[in-house]
């Protein structure tokens, strides 16, 4: 019964993990670049919807679960913009630059992030409001217990999953995503617009990781300002293990990162879960670079 | 006369490299303590920097977990130290090797990984280096608090304590770290380097053996990266494992980019930049980790190549530059 609850714990975190990850894969699939800065605007979204929600609780009398809801909305328009702003100023002027330039300049985005953050809302762990996240869950069996804040977490990362899957199959912008991840030049005389392309990759992208920074805080309760570098880290390699510029990789390889690491923590121990992850990016990139899914090279986004 | 004209460059140089010499040994002097500090932070990054410089600057591999074999050699120091009762100046030697065995150890599985794989490679390992010890493998590393009540070393029966003693100890093994990376520079293994760099495949078909060349600059690069770790634990006397956190692996990388890969001046302009200026502004220390990200995205942007690039490095960024500027006018 232990595993079942760990089971159910671990596709939880895998939930977050794939709902990153998902940013870091479309990004590297159109443009070839690891977005280091992404982990930092996922942390932004925790950030930003703490500030949203004490603003919106001071607005009215009585704490209420429904205020998360403009906070989110909120919370993902910003980082989303935010995220075509990184763009524009970071990484366009070097497109031409080799893929070296645009990582470097990624990772430097990525300190100014965290260090505003930490700057602002100072270096000490934050926490959310209580009495807004919903408590109370179902029991399933002897030791096994599914709380409704994982049932709504595990709804809101399928929803917007299936969404987005949707998006990029079925709708023109998807198919023209799908084109420019294969090859600039001649989506270009497809006559699609590369570079709006490009820019919806980097509102959806960022926009998923703010909903996902926000969710991630609300789960937990508390976080601090390494939160974007941790967790970034992590659903990039998620990213990874299903195979790089992969959307439904990157989905299977967040819910795998979290399965594992859950399990590895629950029956090794605790403190050795995120070298457990690290192991798992070393073995992949040594002996299967494509990813799990890696290789449906014609899915690639 | 146009001999006469390449010689008198010629002496200049030696004279010029003289004059900073006895700069750098002067300079100290009618400083306090706290400067002298500084002074000795500076030379640690810079000797931090040509190590990494050999690897990411020569060979062109993108090493982002250096720190971890600075905090290896940090840590082989404190060890040996604090439980065989080893002087610390006999402890330099072993800090080297450790660290030299973890980078073949460490790289030699991934050696055939490039660019921006290669970089997330070492930053994982960089992180299980550090949470290694932070989870206190083994008992001996004294987990996330570190070790300390390490010796300073001692010279003929002087305990070196003051900051002055380890500046000049720092300034000799600076010496000897600029000595040897501008002769191995111009070696044939030098060259090798660079040939790697700018195309392995050619490199490979004229007979090097790439593999072999790649590990050496991990092996040598880790190696004296560990020996600056066995200087920091001498003077120190703490460490943690927040040596080998990624920021400093960070700091240590942008100190090459920034400065100019491959330039041995670079290195010093880079450390200026990333160590000495946060560490004596204090509105600098606390935004340095924007100030780090700022100067690489617009390094980047307006110049790629480094402040003070190795003349070598930047003909070739700037040549590709107008190879690609073309694609650059229909991109917009």
């Amino acid at each position: 019964m232990q595993f079942v609850q760990q089971m159910i714990n671990g596709i939880t975190i895998g939930a977050f993990y794939s709902l990153v990850a998902l940013g870091y894969t479309m990004v590297y699939g159109v443009l070839k670049l690891i977005n280091f800065a992404h982990g930092d605007l996922f942390m932004w979204g925790a950030y930003l919807g703490l500030t949203g929600l004490n603003f919106v609780l001071g607005l009215m009398t009585g704490a209420s679960a429904w205020v998360i809801l403009p906070a989110v909305v909120v919370v993902m328009t910003t980082v989303a913009l935010a995220g075509v702003v990184v763009e524009r100023v970071a990484y366009r002027p070097l497109r031409s630059a080799g893929r070296l330039a645009p990582v470097i300049s990624a990772l430097g985005v990525a300190f100014i992030l965290q260090s505003l953050a930490r700057n602002i809302y100072g270096a000490n762990w934050k926490t959310y409001p209580t009495g807004i996240t919903p408590t109370g869950g179902f029991q399933l069996a002897q030791g096994v217990r599914v709380s409704v804040m994982q049932i709504i977490v595990l709804v809101v990362s399928f929803v917007l999953m299936g969404a987005l899957y949707l998006f990029v199959q079925r709708t023109r912008t998807g198919t023209a995503m799908r084109a420019v991840s294969l090859d600039h030049d001649t989506s270009r005389l497809m006559g699609i617009d590369v570079n709006r392309i490009i820019g919806v990759v980097f509102l959806i992208g960022p926009g998923l990781g703010g909903v996902a920074g926000m969710i991630v805080a609300l789960y937990y309760g508390s976080f601090d300002f390494t939160l974007g570098w941790v967790f970034g880290l992590k659903a990039f390699i998620a990213a990874i293990l299903g195979g790089i510029g992969n959307i439904p990789g990157a989905m299977l390889g967040g819910m795998l990162l979290g399965i594992i690491e859950t399990l590895g923590s629950g029956y090794l121990s605790p403190q050795w879960k995120d070298v457990i992850a690290y192991v798992i990016l070393i073995l992949i990139l040594i002996f299967r670079p494509t990813g799990l899914l890696g290789e449906r090279v014609a899915e690639k986004v | 006369m146009e001999n006469f004209l390449m010689r008198l460059r010629k002496v200049n140089v030696l004279w010029w490299q003289i004059a900073l010499v006895v700069l750098a040994i002067l300079v100290p002097l009618p400083l306090g303590d706290y400067y002298r500090s500084v002074l000795w932070r500076t030379g640690l990054y810079v000797i931090l920097g040509l190590s990494l410089n050999i690897i990411l600057g020569y060979a062109g591999l993108f090493q982002l977990g250096h720190a971890a074999f600075y905090a290896l050699g940090a840590y082989t120091t404190a060890l040996l130290n604090l439980h065989f009762g080893v002087p610390i100046f006999l402890t330099y030697p072993f800090s080297i090797l450790v660290a030299a065995f973890f980078g073949y150890v460490l790289t030699r599985p991934i050696l055939h990984l490039r660019g921006d794989y290669l970089c997330i490679v070492t930053i994982a390992f960089g992180e299980v280096v550090r949470l290694v010890l932070v989870n206190n493998l083994f008992g001996i590393t004294g987990g996330a608090n570190g070790l300390s009540g390490i010796d300073l070393p001692s010279l003929f029966g002087i305990v070196l304590r003051a900051p002055i003693y380890h500046y000049y100890l720092m300034l000799l093994f600076l010496f000897i770290t600029i000595f040897a990376v501008q002769r191995l520079q111009n070696s044939r293994l030098g060259r090798a380097w660079m040939y790697v760099r700018e195309d392995e495949v050619a490199a490979e078909a004229m007979g090097i053996d790439t593999t072999r060349v790649k590990l050496l600059a991990f092996v040598l690069g880790s190696g004296w990266a560990g020996m600056a770790g066995a200087l920091y634990a001498g003077r120190i006397t703490v460490i943690s494992p927040d040596l080998a956190k990624f920021l400093e692996s960070v700091i240590m990388f942008s100190i090459v980019v920034l400065g100019g890969a491959g330039s041995i001046p670079g290195v010093f302009v880079g450390t200026l930049g990333m160590v000495t200026l946060p560490e004596m502004s204090r509105p600098l220390r606390a935004w340095r980790d924007a100030w780090l990200g700022f100067a690489m995205v617009i390094m980047m942007i307006l110049r790629p190549e480094g402040l003070w690039p190795s003349r070598q490095l930047q003909m070739e960024i700037r040549s590709e530059k107008e190879e690609a500027l073309p694609a650059l006018a229909t991109d917009n």
